[in-house]
């Protein structure tokens, strides 16, 4: 039996999600400088954390699910990381 | 029919192992997913990192309220699906169809936002090509970032229509009574798709319409 998530909790996300959303539409317009994007990025990243969680049921899943999940972010990086760090040191 | 879908194949121990595994190819194609919308935004990295000022100046073009309701929008449609899935797993069968039908709707409200905005660009000049025309200093480079604005909306626009037909194809099959406790993965994997989708847009909205807004 897969687990059911209390509807209460989704609705918490929901609302959640829709917070952040003004949030980060809130911190654009005030001038952080070269940090604005990395703020973005934080705020859709956390966003992105409680709808893998919650919405697509990691926190509630096997080790194994977790290590694909995991597995995407980490070739993530590395596409980011390997690639930026050429562009970025020339 | 239902039978049949719920019966556990041969190779799997029981019904639960059978569901892990479905969930766990999810995933798998999921990551690939990953990596395929990786390239996009691998590539805007590095044209947002070499010209931070035409970026800027192009982000402004895109209207803010629109892109913001149209997040909230998909959120919305995040519920309806994950709300979808549950009415599947606590037996209210006669729920799902409607769940997924406010999910299509949503989608489609996105469609109808995404239109006129994309008419509005046409109108502006602002689409990649021959009649492409931005005023000021960074013209080629403002280019770059409407290919990348076009392309990245339209293969996410491109998902959510797959997602539509896979959610077309749920309703089909729950309307059968395919669908309930004992067995959901269908719409289990369809939810986890469309969760995803979901979070493209995510990284998507900040990164086109918030960069160089204050």
């Amino acid at each position: 039996m897969s687990h059911v998530v209390p509807q209460k909790i989704y609705l918490l996300v929901f609302a959640t999600l829709l917070l952040m959303t003004l949030v980060t539409v809130d911190v654009a317009f005030y001038n952080f400088g070269w940090l604005n994007i990395y703020l973005a990025l934080v705020i859709a990243t956390f966003k992105a954390t409680i709808v893998v969680m919650y919405f697509m049921h990691v926190k509630f899943s096997p080790r194994l699910t977790w290590l694909f999940a995991i597995a995407g972010i980490f070739w993530m990086i590395i596409l980011m990381v390997l690639m930026l760090s050429d562009y970025m040191t020339r | 029919m239902s039978k049949v879908h719920s019966a556990v194949a041969h190779h799997f121990e029981d019904a639960e192992q059978q569901r892990e595994a479905a969930t766990l190819g999810m995933w798998a194609f999921l990551v690939t997913e990953v990596m395929f919308f990786g390239g996009v935004f691998g590539a805007y990295a590095v044209c947002h990192f070499l010209y931070p000022d035409a970026f800027a100046a192009a982000s402004n073009k895109l209207n803010v309220v629109l892109g913001a309701t149209n997040t909230a929008v998909l959120i919305c449609s995040s519920l309806s699906m994950a709300l979808a899935v549950r009415a599947a797993q606590t037996d209210k069968v006669k729920q799902i169809v409607p769940w997924l039908i406010l999910t299509i709707v949503l989608g489609l409200v996105f469609f109808v936002i995404k239109y006129f905005e994309y008419m509005h660009k046409f109108h502006e000049h602002l689409f990649p090509g021959a009649s492409f025309v931005f005023e000021g200093p960074h013209g080629a480079q403002a280019q770059l970032f409407f290919t990348l604005y076009f392309v990245m909306t339209g293969l996410h626009a491109t998902h959510m229509v797959i997602g539509f037909g896979l959610m077309l194809w749920l309703i089909v099959r729950a309307r059968k009574g395919h669908f309930s406790s004992a067995y959901n993965t269908p719409v289990e994997i369809t939810g986890l798709y469309w969760h995803f989708v979901d979070i493209v847009w995510i990284f998507l909205f900040p990164l086109l319409y918030l960069i160089g807004r204050a």
